[in-house]
């Protein structure tokens, strides 16, 4: 068990403000708050070891290259992951368009078939929707059922001869579903498919290792796993590296150089054109430190506490209805839900009068929002920081809007 | 807990002039993508004055509330004098609207404002 009251005390954020609310802070999913480590860890890099990376003979630059380099190793051991296999993007959404873009140069062709799901966040939707329209080939989404599972029965029709890559979400940003994606790879590979995993939502909550996850490409971002903004993951397997063409093009990613024609550095180099997010890498190596102190099966366990909770609250409650899985079990640390005939950024204003931050909107899923026939919903989610009471101090101010609008 | 003020939950609940007309002069939609809220305002004129107004919509508390009290703050009115509305004069009808959702209370005015661009 963790005591999640001794974590709150390395965030700053819970104890520096200038209100004399407590914050509740639910909206972890969005982004995560952040440890003084990991605040510091970014500061020291500014302190002491500023400067570029690759390129000095100096030896404060060698120095730079080295923490830098230690941060990406670090990193890819967290998802158990070769160093030169991880290239640092801004977040997951450019990791995904340069997945969508490089796949498309070398794979992609008119009348071929990508396969996503009805489930999928706008960053790993519209990248290939864009691709799709680029090369002519088909873009098809896999159904979900009532309780947002995804409908594999569906998945297996739609997976034909002509499907060249399946995108998914790992963990639904609004269903909060856990998809079966080793199950899923497996049949994907059958057909020499590339499978790609959008996992912004499960990398922060629990352990993960990319073979046993069985995928190709994966992306995350730091700054929902306690780490800096501006700095994400894409994952991918030496030889697909190797294969695309460089996604971005500019200093720090060549060979040589001609006026008229250009050789490309190996991977990751190749795919880090310009200075990279350097103190950001240094603070996500630290945000790694951090979660691997707790360990990833006890965070996830803390996730999982804390969404049963919810969901047994909100279940409890006639006038909620939630979005995706009953049962905790199949669930990441989030859950969608709406107040009946209430509109969600009214239940989040109220909250928002007791220190209570919850996202409502359409938390970039247009279609799965219309899917499920509504225009918005409330999410609550949950982290490392977040403790059984501010669960109950969130399911009762639901009950005082439910007094006041219902 | 209530950032709305009475005024607000009272509009919200009990809607005035909901609904639509038979034969409207001015019809006026705004629709917010981001959140689902959609406001329809319809006035008949005479006069060069506001005769009639309905609402009609879907959304927030704060947006429908807003729509109902500009029914009740517009009828009656020159189509001239409510060219010139001010935000100010509906938000501080409301009673004031927080900032994050200023866009919400202002949504049934843009329709107002769309309505009288039909008759320049």
């Amino acid at each position: 068990m963790m005591d999640p009251r001794r974590v709150r005390q390395d965030f700053p954020i819970f104890l520096h403000r200038g209100d004399p609310r407590p914050l509740v802070y639910l909206d972890s999913a969005a982004t995560s708050q952040k440890p003084i480590q990991v605040i510091e860890a970014e500061a020291r890099f500014y302190r002491e070891w500023n400067a570029n990376v690759r390129r000095g003979i100096y030896q404060l630059a060698y120095e730079a290259t080295q923490r830098y380099e230690e941060a990406r190793a670090k990193i890819a051991g967290f998802i158990g992951a070769k160093p030169d296999e991880v290239i640092f993007t801004r977040g997951t959404t450019e990791a995904l368009n340069l997945a969508a873009f490089c796949l498309g140069e070398t794979r992609i062709h008119w009348g071929d078939r990508i396969l996503i799901t009805e489930m999928e966040h706008h960053a790993n939707l519209l990248p290939w929707q864009v691709l799709a329209q680029r090369k002519g080939a088909e873009l098809l989404a896999v159904g979900i059922d009532s309780e947002g599972r995804l409908d594999l029965e569906d998945f297996r029709k739609k997976l034909n001869a002509k499907t060249k890559v399946v995108a998914l979400a790992h963990v639904s940003n609004v269903l909060g579903t856990i998809n079966p994606v080793a199950e899923i790879a497996e049949a994907a590979h059958r057909i020499g498919a590339i499978v790609v995993v959008d996992a912004a939502q499960s990398v922060p909550h629990m352990p993960l290792n990319v073979a046993e996850l069985g995928c190709d490409i994966l992306a995350f971002s730091g700054h929902k796993m306690l780490g800096p903004t501006g700095i994400g993951v894409l994952w991918a397997k030496s030889a697909l590296l190797e294969e695309f063409p460089p996604f971005l093009v500019g200093g720090e990613m060549i060979r040589e150089v001609w006026i008229e024609r250009a050789t490309w550095a190996d991977p990751p180099a190749k795919f880090e054109a310009g200075t990279p997010p350097i103190a950001q890498a240094i603070g996500l190596a630290a945000a790694v430190d951090y979660l691997q102190a707790l360990g990833m099966s006890t965070v996830f366990s803390h996730g999982q506490r804390l969404t049963g909770l919810a969901l047994e609250g909100l279940l409890r409650r006639d006038f909620v209805e939630i979005y995706g899985p009953k049962s905790q079990e199949e669930r990441g640390a989030l859950v969608a839900f709406n107040l009946k005939g209430i509109h969600p950024h009214d239940v989040a204003t109220l909250l928002d009068q007791e220190g209570i931050c919850i996202r409502a909107g359409h938390h970039c899923t247009q279609p799965l929002h219309r899917r499920l026939g509504i225009p918005a919903s409330c999410r609550a989610s949950f982290y490392v920081y977040n403790t059984e009471e501010e669960v109950e101090i969130f399911l009762s101010a639901l009950d005082r809007v439910w007094e006041v609008m219902g | 807990m209530s950032p709305y003020e009475e005024i607000i939950l009272d509009h919200w609940k009990n809607p005035r002039n909901k609904g639509r007309l038979p034969h409207p002069d001015l019809v006026g939609v705004e629709v917010n993508p981001l959140c689902g809220d959609a406001v329809r305002l319809e006035l008949s004129v005479a006069d060069g004055k506001v005769k009639e107004v309905r609402f009609d919509g879907q959304g927030c508390a704060i947006s429908q509330a807003a729509a109902s009290l500009l029914t009740e703050l517009i009828q009656g009115r020159s189509l001239e004098e409510l060219r010139k509305m001010s935000e100010e004069e509906l938000l501080s009808a409301l009673g004031g609207v927080i900032e994050t959702r200023k866009n919400c209370a202002l949504l049934p005015l843009r329709a107002l404002r769309r309505a009288l661009a039909q008759r320049a």
